[in-house]
């Protein structure tokens, strides 16, 4: 019986590190419907929307991802390859609406729907790293 | 859910069973006499469209003496003035005022449940969000039975502490 166990145990470690790495990190992009991907900002590049959502950051989003989006110990930066150029402005909102919280990030729906592209437009501006 | 021991509570932030008028004929001195000890329980539902927070409570209380289960409600629903932050900082800008309506009232105990001999409010409520992220509240109610208080005036002060539990989560997203 241990025997059995002892040669069981090597690809049940195998399978739960590979199960671990595929929830891992950026593991919500897949989440993201396809109507949401594809939706677009209505302040785009917009200067004041650009303002207002690093205001609105600055409030609500700097204790975890640090006052310029350069991340915290815990808390990813948000100048990633991920967020800038994987991530579309559509899959932002949908993260930013539905949140993550198996990661921590937790829903924003309380903001209202034109402070979240602003916020969006704001993380969009900042340059990868 | 919450637990409390009062005497002479004649509050009326929320309203449960029969609660109205009726309780603010004893004197305090009289009323002090009489200890509650109640266990509260309360659902919490909230969402959000196009702009406006709509919330539903339900209460359910029940006195720790021999007296039976108590229920009320509350549904709110309020909106900012301003949906999009404005590009400067701003103390008193349209962005950082809520206004909305809200009514509550009892619903009677576990054994006449419905609004009969039960005291309803309905009123319009403003808040104002301050730099620091403290909220104050203003809340007039107006009673809208005979059984209820005529008006009532609601004050309150809040302050949400962001991510709390959040500090225990693993990063990564």
């Amino acid at each position: 019986m241990i025997r059995k166990m002892s040669l069981l145990l090597p690809p049940l470690i195998f399978l739960s590190t590979a199960l671990v790495l595929a929830s891992a990190d950026g593991a919500w992009l897949a989440k993201v419907p396809a109507r949401d991907h594809e939706r677009a900002n209505p302040y785009q590049e917009q200067p004041d929307a650009i303002a207002a959502g690093r205001r609105i950051f600055l409030d609500h989003c700097s204790k975890c991802h640090g006052e310029n989006a350069e991340g915290t110990k815990k808390r990813p930066p948000l100048r990633s390859h991920r967020v800038q150029q994987q991530a579309t402005v559509g899959d932002l909102h949908w993260l930013l609406v539905n949140g993550n919280m198996k990661k921590g990030m937790p829903s924003w729906s309380k903001l209202p729907d034109p402070q979240i592209w602003q916020v969006i437009s704001y993380v969009k501006s900042l340059h990868e790293q | 859910m919450e637990f409390e021991n009062t005497s002479a509570d004649k509050t009326l932030r929320e309203v449960v069973g029969h609660d109205g008028v009726p309780d603010f004929v004893d004197p305090n001195w009289l009323a002090r006499q009489d200890k509650e000890r109640e266990i509260e329980t309360k659902l919490i539902l909230g969402s959000n469209f196009h702009g406006w927070n709509v919330s539903e409570n339900i209460i359910a209380e029940k006195n720790l003496s021999n007296d039976p289960w108590e229920f009320g409600y509350a549904v709110a629903a309020s909106r900012p003035l301003q949906l999009a932050a404005s590009a400067h900082d701003c103390t008193f800008c349209l962005e950082k005022f809520q206004a909305g309506v809200e009514m509550y009232g009892g619903l009677g105990d576990r054994h006449s449940f419905g609004i009969h001999l039960t005291s309803q409010y309905l009123g319009p409520t403003i808040n104002w969000t301050a730099p620091n992220g403290t909220t104050l509240l203003f809340s007039p109610q107006f009673g809208l039975n005979d059984y209820s208080v005529p008006c009532l005036y609601r004050f309150g002060i809040s302050y949400e502490i962001e991510q709390f539990l959040g500090h225990f989560h693993r990063g990564g997203n």
